[in-house]
């Protein structure tokens, strides 16, 4: 008795073979496309920006000449502004996601909860902007300083690095915190030893991403009236400060073609920014991964 | 191997980064000195003088303003580096926002300010004084290519813009022109740009519902230079960039430029620019205070180094007298 009839495996073989061929070229072009987009747009930018980009680009302040023009306040600003939100936005993002996983039990209201961070994840950043407005700048009198800022942009990313850290958290095997259980250790121990250790990848990988997202924001720093133009740098968590997407923006709006040149190089050095702080990330994760 | 390059590459472009975040400020003070002695001589400087003022004066309001303020505060730090000085680029409406809140000393405005805003100031207990800085012509263009639509009357302006429920052509204007529809750009309704555009050309009506509206200026500009059709308003600052790809129109006859708008005979289109100050806080912050005398001193050169055009002096020395009565 025959099972496979070979003739007909034969007919079909080809045009087996060929959709398996369609459909590779039509994903092999989805990925071109994309890669491509990038490539136009870098090089666009940096043929453009790379004019404009030297030492004193990130040692001077914004000036009304082009050629004077520096993005050192803004630069720092960014930093500055990176060093509030990160540490903000990690750790109640992770603390809300240890909280929902492994403390929280499976009821209607915690799943109400659950439901509305990841709806949270998909609000308008302007949206966010206002509520900055309304409760940093204005009720709690903060002003239009870094704390405001950090606090609007830690609110905005939130949602996205509890769901990341909650995935991770989730991606632990059931039987590893069942073994260090079983070892007799707390539920506190099997959490710091055991599940975090495990889902620190997962965390930083969604969190850099969301802090990337951070660092790029213009809406929300809009609305709550950062400045453009300012000749200092913060001195303290209450200070005015500028951003990078801000002063970008404000340089791509200029009358003056030059202007435009000098956006191009601020969005190089907004770019080299974010690679920094992903290969950061990349190189805490593969330590971290190793060790599993 | 390959990942090892790409850690220390980037740790090495990083640090630098890093450190010439925190490079030195005298340094940049020094250049800068430097480069703008030369367009500081020719002005007056009345606190050559006195002491460091230190403190923090902040602002808000018109965009296209903001020029100005960007060359005061860059050439004000020569004199007083102590005093801070901030200011954003809300929009005129989104600047009075702020100023009626009473977060920012003084607002830039491209347009005179509302009633239901000086309402909202009384309200809110604030004295405030309009000061002039420069004037600008609100430059209507068309593409180069337009022959026919280059000196337009303001009534014909009117029919132009004004919404009739028709889509026009630029036949229904003058029959001897074509009959091909009109293209409209227009910045947007939040600037004080359109504010004074509607209350000078369209006086209250609706403007064109076809016209795209962005509330960056370059958008109008490429919009403009890229189809024969169209028609747009914006900043003289924006034309005098882009003569080479637009035509700017003359208005009953009178063409903008430097002389027409100073004159105002470029009229009704050439308007002042203006910053508002809150009194009390000009009396208790005196580095604001000094931030105002040397904004109306130096604002006629500053105007026009960015593209606008300087007031007549007169009006810079009233400016100073009524400033000197807030004290």
């Amino acid at each position: 008795m025959r099972y496979i009839d070979d003739s007909v495996v034969m007919k079909r073989m080809k045009t087996r073979l060929n959709r398996n061929k369609g459909w590779k070229a039509l994903f092999l072009t989805g990925t071109l496309f994309a890669l491509l987009c990038l490539v136009i747009l870098l090089v666009r930018i940096v043929t453009q920006g790379v004019g404009y980009l030297d030492w004193d680009f990130i040692t001077n302040f914004a000036s009304r000449r082009p050629e004077n023009a520096g993005i050192k306040a803004a630069l720092v600003g960014s930093i500055y502004m990176m060093c509030i939100i990160a540490p903000v936005s990690m750790i109640l993002g992770v603390a809300t996601a240890i909280y929902l996983e492994e403390y929280a039990k499976k009821n209607k209201i915690n799943d109400f909860i659950r439901m509305n961070i990841s709806n949270l994840a998909g609000v308008p950043s302007i949206v966010f902007g206002l509520l900055g407005l309304t409760i940093f700048v204005r009720a709690l009198a903060l002003g239009k300083s870094l704390l405001a800022a950090g606090f609007t942009m830690s609110l905005l990313i939130l949602p996205v690095i509890i769901v990341a850290a909650q995935e991770a958290i989730r991606a632990v095997p059931q039987e590893q915190r069942e073994a260090s259980y079983g070892m007799g250790a707390t539920k506190w121990q099997t959490i710091t030893r055991v599940v975090l250790p495990a889902a620190i990848p997962g965390i930083l990988t969604g969190s850099i991403l969301a802090l990337s997202r951070a660092i790029g924001e213009t809406a929300p720093l809009v609305v709550i009236g950062i400045p453009v133009i300012l000749r200092f740098l913060p001195d303290g968590l209450l200070s005015e400060f500028t951003a990078l997407p801000m002063q970008i923006y404000d340089w791509a709006k200029r009358p003056q073609e030059e202007f435009l040149y000098v956006a191009s190089a601020g969005i190089i050095v907004l770019m080299l920014f974010l690679v920094i702080m992903n290969s950061i990330a990349i190189f805490i994760r593969n330590k971290f991964s190793k060790r599993y | 191997m390959k990942k090892w390059k790409y850690l220390t590459m980037t740790a090495v472009v990083g640090s630098a980064l890093f450190l010439a975040a925190c490079g030195s400020n005298e340094e940049t003070g020094d250049k800068e000195t430097e480069t703008n002695t030369a367009t500081n001589t020719g002005s007056e400087t009345t606190n050559e003088e006195a002491a460091l003022l230190t403190g923090s004066v902040s602002g808000d309001g018109s965009s296209t303003v903001a020029p100005i303020t960007e060359a005061l505060v860059e050439i004000y730090f020569d004199e007083q580096p102590e005093v801070k000085v901030s200011a954003g680029v809300s929009g005129t409406g989104g600047g009075f926002e702020k100023f009626i809140a009473g977060e920012t000393d003084f607002s830039n405005a491209s347009r005179p300010i509302k009633d239901e805003e000086k309402a909202a100031l009384e309200e809110a207990g604030i004295d405030y004084t309009e000061f002039k800085i420069a004037n600008d012509g609100l430059t209507v263009v068309v593409n180069p290519e337009n022959t026919w639509a280059t000196d337009l009357t303001v009534e014909q302006l009117k029919e132009i813009w004004i919404e009739d429920g028709t889509d026009k052509k630029w036949s229904d204007i003058d029959p001897s022109w074509p009959a091909e529809e009109i293209v409209y750009y227009s910045p947007g309704t939040d600037s004080g740009t359109y504010d004074y555009f509607d209350e000078v050309i369209l006086d209250g009506e609706d403007l064109e519902s076809s016209a795209q509206l962005s509330e960056d200026d370059n958008v109008l500009v490429q919009g403009v230079a890229g189809d024969k059709n169209a028609i747009g308003f914006f900043g003289y600052a924006y034309y005098l960039e882009n003569t080479d790809k637009l035509t700017a129109v003359k208005v009953n006859g009178v063409e903008p430029n430097n002389e027409t708008i100073e004159t105002n005979e470029y009229s009704p289109l050439s308007r002042p620019l203006f910053v508002y100050v809150n009194n009390a806080k000009v009396k208790e912050n005196e580095a604001f205070y000094n931030f105002m005398e040397f904004t109306l001193n130096n604002a006629g050169d500053m105007a026009e180094e960015v593209g606008y055009v300087r007031l007549p002096d007169e009006m810079y020395q009233e400016g100073l007298k009524t400033l000197e009565g807030l004290k």
